[in-house]
């Protein structure tokens, strides 16, 4: 299909009001040639992304030194391609100190979200740029101090009057380098003086909450520092750079939006014959398809090699292939050229099925929004029916060849993440042991057995230094399975602890799939002949397996064996703890009070008995009381 | 302009470029006469037709593209260039 008619094809669908397929077309015309003329006709036609996938607004100003003016509509539409409406402010030419500096700017009225500080390096280090052939190495350390000084400050400043993210560009080098093959003899190098430049502003960007650096000379080398510079229309222009350039700059910016606006893609659904593997399985064999270290199976194998990186980055993997199961999991499983293998995926859909169906079934399963969705598959017409059928899911455009397929995901802004969290690099795994357990509760015939076949054990850690963070974060982001739902900061928890009577217990929880981590939390106070459990909580990732059964089991007897004769607890309703409603009245304590914010329970541990569910196995600190 | 399919693509990218009905684009068409052909304005159409057509303008030609009907002529000169050094 030639550009004309698809153009044609998309007004079309907008005069009949299709809009989903509008969409499909414009995202697919997009991806064939992401160009100025392209972003013009997307822009004026974006009303059909906002009428079927829904587009969120997002403020951008950029502080620059150059003419930025014919990248923003290719900005703005290759975002708008991705879901987010951008309003675009730009700042005057080389005033972005005075905007910094000054607190009743048009920077902190426009009230941005993402602020870009765009400064060339023959702006704001002309010296260091074309004069530095002229400079000793004091005059070179002194350029160098005083540029790093400059950007120390507005950086500062910037942080203490908005709170917007800011992304600096670090600087770059010119195309030739002023001293030729004696700079990289030299120590004290033009190529050092920007490096040096550069660390000092990743130092800077450290120092403050949402400061970000740009790798302005990698994004240069991308597109090939002989393509890029454009002399003639700097001078003219003040445009540093050629026409193939912009797209460059606009990919790179969208990368920082994209990863700032909160529309993350959380899912990676991949299909298998010729995406994963070359080949089709069901025609070539398990021995015919290609993935090993060669041509062609090296290039699916550097496709997978880049969805294991996604999923190291806190991306879970899923598979939606129209396969024959059993024959795709031998290959999963077994054949030796695979790198991804059943336990990297969290969910599965191998079948003759609907892809879209396949789909919703994935989000479903993982409890996830259907737009935190991205889709890979080789075949532009189940690409073309999930844009049109699902168009809040991202769906990768892929280039014709498949040697393109691992650059293009890598490329893509949807995966971006700024900063990777220790919990971001377990998900992957703690989602895939999710989806063990419901294989093993499938197959187990009665939900004794499931528990039974879990093979579960639990630990009570007391509270201490290595595990006062986490304790403290699970009493704030623990919602569904929590009693009283009570915030602590690490302090509070602190005095708490040292507090006499008062006891808090962490509860590590292990399966057969693996370790789950700490994953609830128990606070009890001991008066007199009363013990009363002030907090008790689980995260969602280990309700519904009785642990609280035998985490109350616990409670029971330390309350016993400091002298309690009752123990007691508030349950108080919040909108979102629905799943701990009943623990009380299931476990036999008796509602001695109620009031407008809640209930309170008691249960007669003289007389009674909770135990711990056989099929757990607890182990308890040393030095506790209960036996 | 001896080829009328140039002076069409020209009026079509105009329009794309300025976001404006491709009937009000005409040959004679010029800073002087069509609101927001500003210099900025400009600088994007030249960078939309380069993109378009792989080509590049130099600040003399850019210069040369008061209107419509001139920008279409040089296109076309350009063009025609581009096949005899590709021996087409």
């Amino acid at each position: 299909v030639n550009k004309a008619d698809l153009k044609a094809s998309i007004d079309q669908c907008l005069q009949i009001g299709s809009y989903a397929e509008a969409r499909a077309l414009l995202c697919e015309l997009w991806h064939k040639e992401p160009t100025a003329i392209t972003a013009a006709f997307v822009l004026s036609r974006r009303q059909c992304l906002r009428e079927s996938s829904g587009l969120k607004p997002m403020r951008v100003r950029i502080l620059r030194s150059f003419t930025v003016e014919p990248v923003i509509p290719i900005f703005r539409a290759a975002a708008a391609i991705h879901g987010l409406d951008l309003t675009v402010d730009l700042g005057g030419f080389n005033t972005c100190a005075q905007e910094i500096l000054e607190p009743d700017s048009e920077l902190y009225a426009s009230n941005p979200d993402v602020v870009f500080l765009a400064m060339q390096t023959r702006d704001v280090a002309p010296d260091l740029w074309d004069g530095i052939a002229d400079l000793d190495a004091a005059a070179r350390a002194a350029s160098i101090e005083r540029v790093c000084a400059w950007f120390r400050n507005l950086i500062r400043t910037f942080r203490r009057n908005s709170q917007a993210h800011l992304v600096v560009h670090m600087l770059e080098g010119p195309a030739c380098r002023s001293e030729g093959i004696l700079d990289v003899q030299a120590v004290e190098s033009q190529s050092t003086a920007i490096r040096r430049i550069n660390q000092s502003l990743r130092s800077s960007a450290e120092e403050h909450q949402g400061v970000y650096v740009l790798d302005h000379e990698a994004m240069v080398a991308e597109c090939g520092k002989s393509q890029w510079f454009d002399e003639r229309r700097w001078l003219t222009a003040r445009l540093p750079f050629s026409s193939q350039a912009l797209g460059y700059l606009a990919a790179e910016w969208l990368r920082y939006v994209q990863a700032l606006s909160g529309q993350l893609c959380k899912v990676l659904v991949t299909d298998l014959d010729n995406t994963l593997w070359g080949g089709v399985l069901g025609e070539d064999g398990f021995d015919g398809i290609k993935i090993d270290a060669e041509y062609p199976g090296g290039i699916y194998r550097a496709l997978q090699r880049t969805l294991l990186d996604l999923s190291r980055r806190g991306i879970l993997l899923a598979v939606s292939s129209k396969n024959n199961a059993d024959d795709a999991m031998r290959v999963l499983n077994e054949h030796p050229g695979m790198l991804l293998r059943p336990e990297h995926f969290a969910s599965m859909r191998i079948n003759w099925n609907d892809k879209a169906q396949s789909l919703r079934e994935i989000a479903a399963e993982l409890n996830l929004g259907i737009d935190s969705l991205a889709f890979l598959d080789d075949n532009p017409v189940e690409r073309h029916r999930v844009r049109t059928e699902l168009p809040m899911v991202t769906v990768l455009e892929l280039p014709e060849d498949p040697a393109g397929y691992a650059g293009c995901l890598r490329a893509s802004p949807v995966f971006e993440r700024l900063s990777v969290t220790d919990e971001d690099r377990l998900r992957s795994s703690y989602y895939v042991q999710q989806r063990q357990q419901r294989e093993l509760e499938q197959h187990a015939g009665s939900l004794e057995d499931f528990y039974r076949a879990l093979d579960q054990r639990i630990e009570i850690l007391p509270f201490g230094q290595n595990n006062r963070a986490r304790l403290a974060q699970l009493t704030q982001k623990t919602n569904q399975f929590n009693l009283t739902t009570r915030r602590y900061s690490e302090q509070q928890l602190l005095a708490l602890a040292e507090a006499p009577g008062s006891s808090i217990y962490g509860i590590r929880a292990e399966d057969r799939f693996g370790d789950a981590g700490i994953v609830g939390l128990a606070i009890l106070k001991q008066m007199d002949e009363t013990a009363e459990i002030d907090t008790l909580l689980l995260s969602c990732r280990v309700i519904g397996r009785t642990i609280e059964t035998a985490l109350l089991s616990f409670l029971v007897n330390e309350g016993r064996a400091a002298g309690a004769r009752k123990l007691q607890g508030w349950f108080l309703p919040t909108k979102k703890n629905a799943p701990a409603a009943s623990f009380y009245s299931k476990h036999e304590f008796t509602c001695i009070e109620e009031n407008g914010s809640g209930s309170l329970w008691s249960l007669d541990i003289e007389c009674s008995q909770v135990s711990c569910p056989e099929w757990i196995s607890v182990v308890r600190p040393e030095g506790c009381l209960a036996q | 302009v001896s080829d009328p399919a140039i002076l069409d693509r020209t009026r079509r990218i105009v329009a794309t470029v300025f976001d404006i009905p491709t009937d009000l684009v005409l040959p004679e068409s010029s800073p002087d006469n069509l609101e927001n052909w500003d210099s900025i304005q400009h600088l994007n159409l030249v960078i939309a037709m380069e993109q378009e057509f792989g080509i590049q303008f130099t600040p003399e030609e850019m210069e040369q593209m008061l209107s419509v009907e001139l920008i279409a002529a040089l296109l076309e000169e350009k063009l025609k260039g581009c096949e005899a050094t590709h021996g087409r």
